[in-house]
């Protein structure tokens, strides 16, 4: 593998919980993803997947083991990676320019540099005519999308995406799939993506990495040797994506009768 | 939006026509409501012999004072008391016995340490209009979406930048919504303490119309009242939609 950089060696996660006990949400995980590498971690709701990417990013410290990007250990927020969540995060009194240009203004780039990367990137993704105007006017795939250039605007070597797409409807979300893939390839981004979608994550990814129930461990890992990453759209069609799918599912232990009482319970 | 407008004008006009004549058909004494013509020539008469235009000139400045003051005092108090859990834990009995205390109960106190001047009167207004902008800034400070502070943190920004990127803008909505309620609560509590002592402003005319037993005067000291409430309402709302300009028009009321 080429430059590993993001890295998570042997960390486990512990949350006290008020007065008894604690609360052991990711135990003893190591993950490497190496220089433009994509991977998509996966796993039962609860098993530690956001938890691992705070961690990522540098928003909370492990209990035990360390998490490393870009060689340098995680000490606390770091402009080597950025994250996009499941909610677009648009602050309301921006215009649209001015939320892509946040981080960068918070990292003190001066205004016109900021303004020429703002307008580069909404122009990549097809909002530039919107660049004045204010989140609210915009629908939610559009607004993902910004917040997916705010995620770039910072130019970070490593992306956390946390169930980025999932709510925005299906054929928005083929959309921004793609996007994303072609943004990725083109800028030789290394991303980790958590998803519940199985087959967003195999279109998506160079690898799956499945965790499994709480305390969230990693127990499976499967390598998509499928052509055209940067095309999800191509890439479903391929014969092979079903049978990965059905894979993982089996791994997540959908439809089992041992799940069905768990959830009831 | 046209035919609601529509419908206020004419709602005004039947009030007006029900006010000058509707005591008239319905024989009640014009000492107990006197009719709107009465009001008016009594306005007239104490524009010229009265002093009005003064009194509500002194009752605004009281107004304007009490509102300006008490709202920064209530928004720093609020942002401070928001940004430290520590703080408002210590604080938090001594505020919730002040808001309980009914603020207008100190007017006469006020007027006893500092006399017949303005200044109790723009005491108790601060004290009035200081809580609900307090309130609502400290709730809205509270209630900011920790996942945009992550997100700022993400980006390495500093406690102040968190504030002033973040919890500042994010807590204007409700610090106006707090603005508007102590806008009229201001009126309040500079009437109440005009009617306590002292020799200026409305609220002494007012019961200086009651001593005369001049029902008009009163109508007329509660007119004034209205317009200089309805006038800092008005200017609030003006100043809202300036900076609030980037909210969808379907969140911005009317009044
Ligand atoms: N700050 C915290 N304090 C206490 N417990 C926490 C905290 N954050 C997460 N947890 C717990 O850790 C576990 C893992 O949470 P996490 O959000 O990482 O799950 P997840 O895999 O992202 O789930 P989902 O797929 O539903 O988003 C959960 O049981 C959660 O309740
Ligand atoms: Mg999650």
């Amino acid at each position: 593998m080429s430059v590993i950089r993001l890295e998570y060696r042997r960390v486990s996660m512990h949350f006290m919980q008020g007065g008894n006990g604690r609360l052991t949400a990711v135990q003893d995980v190591s993950v490497a993803v190496g220089d433009g590498e994509v991977v998509s971690l996966i796993g039962p709701s609860g098993c530690g997947k956001s938890t691992l990417l705070n961690i990522g990013s540098g928003l909370t410290a492990p209990s035990e083991g360390d998490a490393f990007v870009d060689g340098e250990r995680v000490q606390g927020p770091n402009a080597h990676v950025a994250f996009m969540l499941q909610k677009d995060l648009l602050l309301p009194w921006r215009t649209i320019a001015e939320n892509v240009a946040f981080g960068v203004e918070i990292q003190g780039v001066a205004a016109p540099e900021r303004k020429r990367r703002a307008q580069a990137l909404l122009e990549n993704l097809n909002l530039a005519e919107f660049a004045g105007h204010y989140p609210h006017q915009l629908s939610g795939g559009m607004r993902q999308r910004v917040a997916l250039a705010r995620t770039l605007a910072v130019d970070p070597t490593v992306l956390l995406l946390d169930e980025p797409f999932s709510a925005v409807d299906a054929q928005t979300r083929m959309v921004l799939q793609r996007e994303l893939a072609q943004t990725l390839k083109r800028s030789g981004k290394t991303a980790l993506l958590i998803t519940h979608d199985l087959q967003e994550a195999v279109t998506l990814s160079d690898r799956v990495l499945v965790m499994s129930k709480r305390p969230g461990r990693i127990i499976d890992e499967i390598a998509i040797d499928i052509p055209d990453r940067d095309d999800p759209l191509k890439r479903r069609q391929h014969p092979k994506v079903n049978d990965i799918v059905n894979r993982l599912m089996e791994r997540l232990d959908i439809g089992a009768p041992d799940d069905a009482v768990q959830g009831r319970a | 939006m046209r035919q609601g407008a529509a419908a206020s004008v004419a709602l005004l006009i039947a009030f007006l026509a029900a006010w000058e004549w509707g005591p008239g058909l319905l024989g009640i004494p014009s000492f107990i409501v006197p009719p709107l013509s009465m009001v008016a020539d009594e306005a007239v008469r104490m524009w010229h012999v009265s002093g009005l235009a003064f009194h509500t000139g002194i009752t605004a400045i009281e107004v304007l004072a009490g509102f300006v003051i008490g709202s920064l005092l209530g928004a720093f108090i609020g942002y401070l008391l928001g940004m430290s859990p520590v703080a408002e834990i210590a604080l938090s009995p001594y505020i919730l016995a002040l808001q309980i205390a009914p603020k207008v109960a100190f007017a006469p106190l006020f007027i006893m340490w500092m006399g017949f001047t303005v200044y109790p009167k723009i005491l108790v207004a601060i004290l009035i209009v200081f809580f609900p902008v307090m309130i609502n800034v400290l709730t809205a400070v509270r209630t900011v979406d920790p996942d945009l502070v992550n997100l700022a943190r993400a980006f390495k920004a500093s406690r102040a930048q968190i504030f002033w990127k973040i919890e500042f803008p994010a807590s204007l909505p409700p610090l106006f919504a707090g603005l508007r309620i102590g806008s009229t609560l201001a009126v309040v509590g500079v009437v109440v303490g005009e009617l306590v002592g002292g020799n200026l402003g409305l609220g002494y005319l007012l019961s200086f119309g009651e001593g005369q037993a001049n029902t008009p005067m009163v109508f007329v000291a509660i007119v004034m009242l209205t317009v200089v409430g309805a006038i800092a309402y008005l200017l609030v709302i003006l100043i809202e939609r300036r900076v609030l300009h980037y909210l969808p028009k379907r969140i911005q009321t009317g009044f």
